[in-house]
């Protein structure tokens, strides 16, 4: 039995040192990964098969060329990324607006209001959260061709936002049931009515919650691939971010523009994610603190 | 009316549109896959598809379960998601519990050690596609020259390699790690925010009665997580048996990385067989369904006794 106080100097070294180097680790397995993606994109391959293990490129050999690649359109000899962000960002912003307008009125009601049906509703909620989305593709790639929305982002649109309402609703939800209901009460008593209430007091109390719901809704948009696999990989003017930089990956593309489409498409995501990381981690983690 | 009736009313008039979503998309295909699963419909039947011509069979499942392929899917999936939620509770509760003690540049650290599981799944699979590359990867370039690997490995597509004598799954391996690596941090945050509000009085006074830091951690703070790790467990072993994009990106389901998910996609697409795709799937939910059923009665009757 050793305490604390009376350890002798080299074994508290030794944990000292032990602790720094798992930090270290933890950085580099974090982090690792993108720098390396980085450097690659921004050396010529003949360099990469070369010499792969100088990864860090003298100043000399430097080499942009390949996010010109890797963004420009077809016709000039590019791999057209810069449009499939185009067709992503359209997707995901109409995802987000939609997502929250149902999302922050079925959060209201699920953190403040008393009605039939509402724990059956919640379950519905969860299950749809769990339930294996590759099983739901395939029927719904049959009806959506079937009714010739394949090849449409509006198809795609919408299972976005069904898949992405629940998980927005349960984290607005966390953050409406902190919000105080004395001044909805007074409001009430003064005439308001629900919807005038939701517009004129939730949502303002609540915007950062709901930026941050919205800000991790664009992200799952963005990031998606299975349905966009399914629906889009006929029609290649209407491929996303992701869809666009998988079919890269199939074909015979050098690394360098690889790494310089996987770095552009990460930069949106990893922006946004430290803006609003201080949110998502209330949002996200709410109910675990109880567990 | 009264106050209880109308807020009933504005309840279920707030809901309904997120309701009537999540039916159109989620309830109605899920009756649609049942009924796929026992007709023989194909990708090319599409469009002529309706309820009145389906002739019902069960010959999608007769076939399913008589063929080997099924049994090694389902083993592998079962592995596969057994592996990575282990690995991702090990690891993401020890990085937890590692960035507990405060220093300088910790919340940095900590942001930065959820970057992989907020990364595009497409770009982080295309990078570690790079860095595991037989030719050009670091991985084989640092194998070569410092460990004196005399061949270089083919991470993506070896079902099996010995290593001293034992044959060792590498790309269902190197499939696990990558999904350890991208889930480990969710696990890292949910721990840290139930340590976070742990009372510190019980530790310091084990502290004083002269429990060290590992006694301190296996008698007190690990029980205090059991209940955030569980439902972790379940979460995750949930998202990792359904799991398509990451084992499809890497591997294409090759190299013996096979999962049911996969498989879905291939009876889908691939092989245009709509009904035993469905059949897949409607198989992989009660495989779910059933192993969640024996994790709840294994926990009840562990509660009870």
């Amino acid at each position: 039995m050793t305490l604390d106080g009376v350890q002798t100097g080299w074994h508290r070294t030794w944990r000292q040192v032990l602790w720094v180097a798992v930090i270290a680790l933890i950085i580099l397995a974090s982090v690792g990964p993108v720098i390396y993606g980085v450097l690659l994109s921004v050396r010529p391959l003949s360099a990469i098969v070369n010499e792969p293990l100088s990864i860090i490129p003298p100043p000399s050999q430097v080499d942009l060329s390949s996010y010109a690649t890797a963004l420009g359109n077809e016709e000039s000899g590019g791999f057209g990324l810069v449009s499939f962000m185009r067709n992503s960002v359209v997707v995901a912003l109409l995802t987000v607006v939609l997502t929250t307008v149902f999302s922050v009125l079925g959060a209201y009601a699920a953190a403040r209001l008393n009605f039939f049906g509402k724990r059956s509703v919640n379950v519905l909620f969860i299950s749809v959260y769990l339930f294996p989305g590759i099983v739901l593709a395939v029927p719904l790639f049959v009806l959506m061709s079937r009714i010739g929305l394949t090849g449409s982002l509006v198809g795609l649109l919408l299972i976005y936002v069904a898949q992405t309402t629940p998980v927005a609703l349960y984290m607005l939800r966390n953050y409406f049931a902190a919000i105080s209901v004395s001044v909805e009460e007074a409001a009430m008593i003064d005439g308001c009515g629900r919807l005038a209430i939701i517009w004129r007091i939730v949502l303002p109390l609540a915007l950062p919650g709901i930026t941050a719901t919205g800000l991790y809704v664009f992200m799952i948009a963005w990031n998606e691939y299975l349905y966009a696999l399914l629906f889009l990989v006929q029609d290649r003017p209407r491929w996303t971010v992701s869809l666009g930089l998988a079919q890269l990956t199939g074909a015979t593309v050098p690394a360098p523009v690889l790494m310089a489409g996987s770095v552009a498409i990460t930069i949106p995501v990893v922006a946004g994610f430290f803006a609003a990381q201080r949110f998502f981690v209330s949002g996200l983690t709410a109910g675990a603190e109880k567990g | 009316m009264t106050r209880a009736r109308r807020e009933d009313l504005q309840g279920r008039a707030l809901v309904s549109p997120t309701v009537l979503v999540i039916v159109l998309s989620s309830v109605l295909p899920l009756l649609a896959v049942v009924l796929f699963a026992f007709t023989k419909v194909r990708l090319i039947d599409i469009p002529r598809i309706s309820l009145s011509n389906l002739t019902f069979s069960t010959a999608n499942f007769t076939q399913l379960f008589a063929s080997p392929t099924f049994r090694s899917v389902l083993t592998t999936t079962i592995a596969y998601a057994t592996l990575t939620t282990v690995g991702s509770l090990a690891v993401g509760t020890t990085v937890a519990l590692v960035l507990r003690r405060p220093f300088r540049g910790r919340a940095l650290v900590r942001a930065l050690a959820l970057i992989p599981y907020v990364l595009p799944v497409v770009a982080s699979a295309t990078i570690w596609k790079q860095l595991l590359n037989p030719q050009y990867g670091l991985i084989n370039a640092v194998g070569a020259s410092l460990l004196g690997w005399e061949s270089p490995i083919a991470f993506l597509s070896t079902p099996t390699q010995d290593f001293l004598g034992l044959p060792v799954p590498v790309t269902l391996l190197v499939v696990t790690f990558f999904e350890i690596w991208k889930t480990a941090p969710l696990v890292f945050l949910f721990v840290t925010a139930r340590l976070q509000v742990l009372p510190t009085e019980l530790e310091e006074a084990a502290a004083i009665d002269g429990a060290g830091p590992l006694a301190r951690l296996r008698f007190i703070v690990l029980p205090q997580l059991r209940g955030v790790l569980l439902l972790l467990l379940l979460l995750r072993f949930i998202w990792s048996f359904q799991n398509f994009n990451d084992v499809y990106l890497l591997t294409g389901g090759a190299g013996g990385t096979e999962v049911l998910a996969v498989r879905v996609y291939t009876e889908l697409i691939t092989k245009a067989n709509i009904g035993s795709a469905s059949a897949y799937g409607l198989t992989m939910t009660a495989v779910l369904l059933v192993l969640l059923a024996l994790y709840f009665l294994a926990n009840r009757r562990q509660v009870d006794s």
